[in-house]
């Protein structure tokens, strides 16, 4: 046994720990991730000499806790990420949902809520925002907070704007908010129907009839395993002939869970709820 | 022991056969040309995986593995979250992800933050690596402009794997595996051609 094999087994026992002291459960996060941002807290944070050190200190001090876990969830996201995607929503998704005579949305793994305020942009050019609900959930409250906000740094205005345009956008992207003396405030009629809650993937159930899921870049921090989990939560949540929109390098090709769904664009990550009845 | 062809292939030698499971290179600014030079000397059936590491502009998304596949002889793809990492591929990282190998030997992708200006970040994927292969795990630093993969080829030494720099004077761009070999954590330091001679000396059968 060698020294990443000892280390593999700290990370398993410190995991555990989280789990059982506070029921957050990162056992199932994609390893190779998730041991990455450990080392980093050991070497810069926690005056710990081992990861073993730490398990302790996790179990009896809860401020060392939440230290360590900010560092796992990873709320790195753009307006417009992967505009291609938005313009294939528009084409592929959009006829469909105007079909619907109201509208559900989830986005989970929100972050900061770039991604749900560009669908809110987007829906309003289609003229479906007014029969939408759209949820935005994630499991790391800083960043639910910033999403309610909706203030951003003005220095991502330009990448924003560029997005916007390649995502096939009809209006003048400075529409959308107003500028602040360092940064811009997204328009207070986009949040209208958003509403943010809590929700964890690896523990939570279940979340009504959905049309459309969004859930980009968060499965990649999962392991096969939980990645299976999650696509079957997002199949029971989803109504017969609705979407799901992954990150563009991610596919459920490695797990199980793609059973329920068909291939609708495959760049652009769209799959289709398979209806009632169709052969797995 | 010393392979019968060690001389004639190149000066920087062979690697022994069945010692190595895995290749990780890293390169940035002029690394594409040393890149094909390395790959150009490897043939179908090769041993192990190679996994690549490349600064590239993240609007090229895509067409870092088209070129280099229509350049070598061994099939290049873009690295897919979760993937099993295959002998005798090239597994390039997409632009905009880091990405690192998992224990079981799958490929897996983080939109993580960039690492000192760079995602995908050469440390990253190295120190990942180093993890999973620890001794027998090669690591490459190639031409470049900034000294991303320094750490990552001194983690790869720690845990007893084989380091291998572009000699500085031989690169484009020399900042790069200058950084690399400025850690003393580098065993070779090599022409392209001669990288490429050595890593060629693994692709026989394990038999
Ligand atoms: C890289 S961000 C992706 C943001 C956005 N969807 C995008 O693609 O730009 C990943 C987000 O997933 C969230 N996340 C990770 N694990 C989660 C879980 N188990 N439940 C809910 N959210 C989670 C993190 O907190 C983080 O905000």
């Amino acid at each position: 046994m060698n020294n990443a094999d000892i280390e593999n087994i700290e990370i398993s026992l410190l995991l555990e720990a989280i789990y059982e002291r506070y029921g957050h459960d990162f056992r199932h996060y994609a390893r190779a991730s998730i041991s990455r941002r450990i080392r980093q807290f050991l070497n810069n944070a926690s005056g710990c000499a081992s990861i073993s050190e730490m398990i302790p200190k996790v179990l009896h001090d809860e401020s060392f806790f939440e230290r360590l876990i900010n560092n796992f969830s990873i709320p790195v996201t753009e307006m417009f990420r992967d505009p291609l995607v938005y313009r294939s929503i528009r084409q592929k998704i959009v006829p469909l949902l105007k079909t619907y005579p109201f509208v559900r949305i989830w986005h989970a793994g929100c972050a900061t809520g770039e991604e749900v305020y560009s669908m809110a942009i987007l829906l309003k050019e289609e003229g479906l925002y007014d029969r939408a609900t759209i949820f935005a959930t994630d499991f790391n409250d800083v960043a639910l907070s910033k999403a309610k906000e909706g203030i951003y740094a003005v220095d991502s205005i330009k990448q924003f704007t560029g997005n916007y345009q390649q995502s096939g956008g009809s209006a003048s992207f400075s529409e959308y908010y107003h500028a602040r003396y360092d940064s811009i405030a997204i328009q207070h009629s986009l949040k209208r129907n958003i509403t943010f809650a809590n929700h964890n993937l690896a523990t939570d159930g279940v979340f009504g009839e959905m049309h459309l899921i969004m859930c980009r870049n968060v499965l990649i921090y999962l392991d096969s395993a939980l990645q299976s989990r999650v696509a079957n939560l997002f199949g029971e949540s989803l109504t017969y002939g609705g979407f799901l929109c992954l990150g563009t390098k991610e596919t459920l090709d490695f797990t199980d869970g793609g059973k329920h769904f068909k291939v609708i664009d495959e760049p652009a990550r769209i799959y289709q709820k398979k209806a009632a009845g169709f052969a797995p | 022991m010393r392979q019968p062809t060690a001389e004639s292939e190149s000066a920087g030698g062979v690697a022994p056969r069945g010692r190595y499971r895995a290749i990780v290179i890293g390169g940035s600014a002029g690394g594409m040309k040393a890149l094909l030079t390395v790959l150009s000397r490897l043939h179908e059936g090769f041993q192990s995986p190679i996994i690549v590491v490349l600064h590239v502009h993240p609007t090229e998304s895509g067409y870092l593995a088209e070129h280099l596949g229509e350049r070598c002889g061994l099939p290049v793809k873009e690295a897919l979250d979760k993937e099993p990492a295959q002998a005798g591929v090239v597994y390039v990282a997409p632009p905009g992800y880091h990405l690192l190998v998992e224990r079981e030997e799958t490929l897996a992708l983080s939109a993580d933050e960039p690492v000192r200006f760079a995602r995908p970040s050469i440390d990253v994927l190295f120190e990942s690596a180093a993890h999973v292969w620890s001794w027998r795990l090669i690591g490459v630093i190639l031409s470049g402009a900034n000294s991303d993969g320094a750490y990552g080829i001194s983690q790869i030494r720690k845990f007893g794997g084989l380091t291998i720099a572009q000699d500085p004077t031989t690169a484009e761009y020399p900042v790069m595996p200058q950084s690399a070999v400025d850690t003393a954590s580098v065993a070779k330091i090599l022409s392209p051609e001669e990288i490429g001679g050595f890593l060629g000396g693994m692709n026989c059968s394990t038999k």
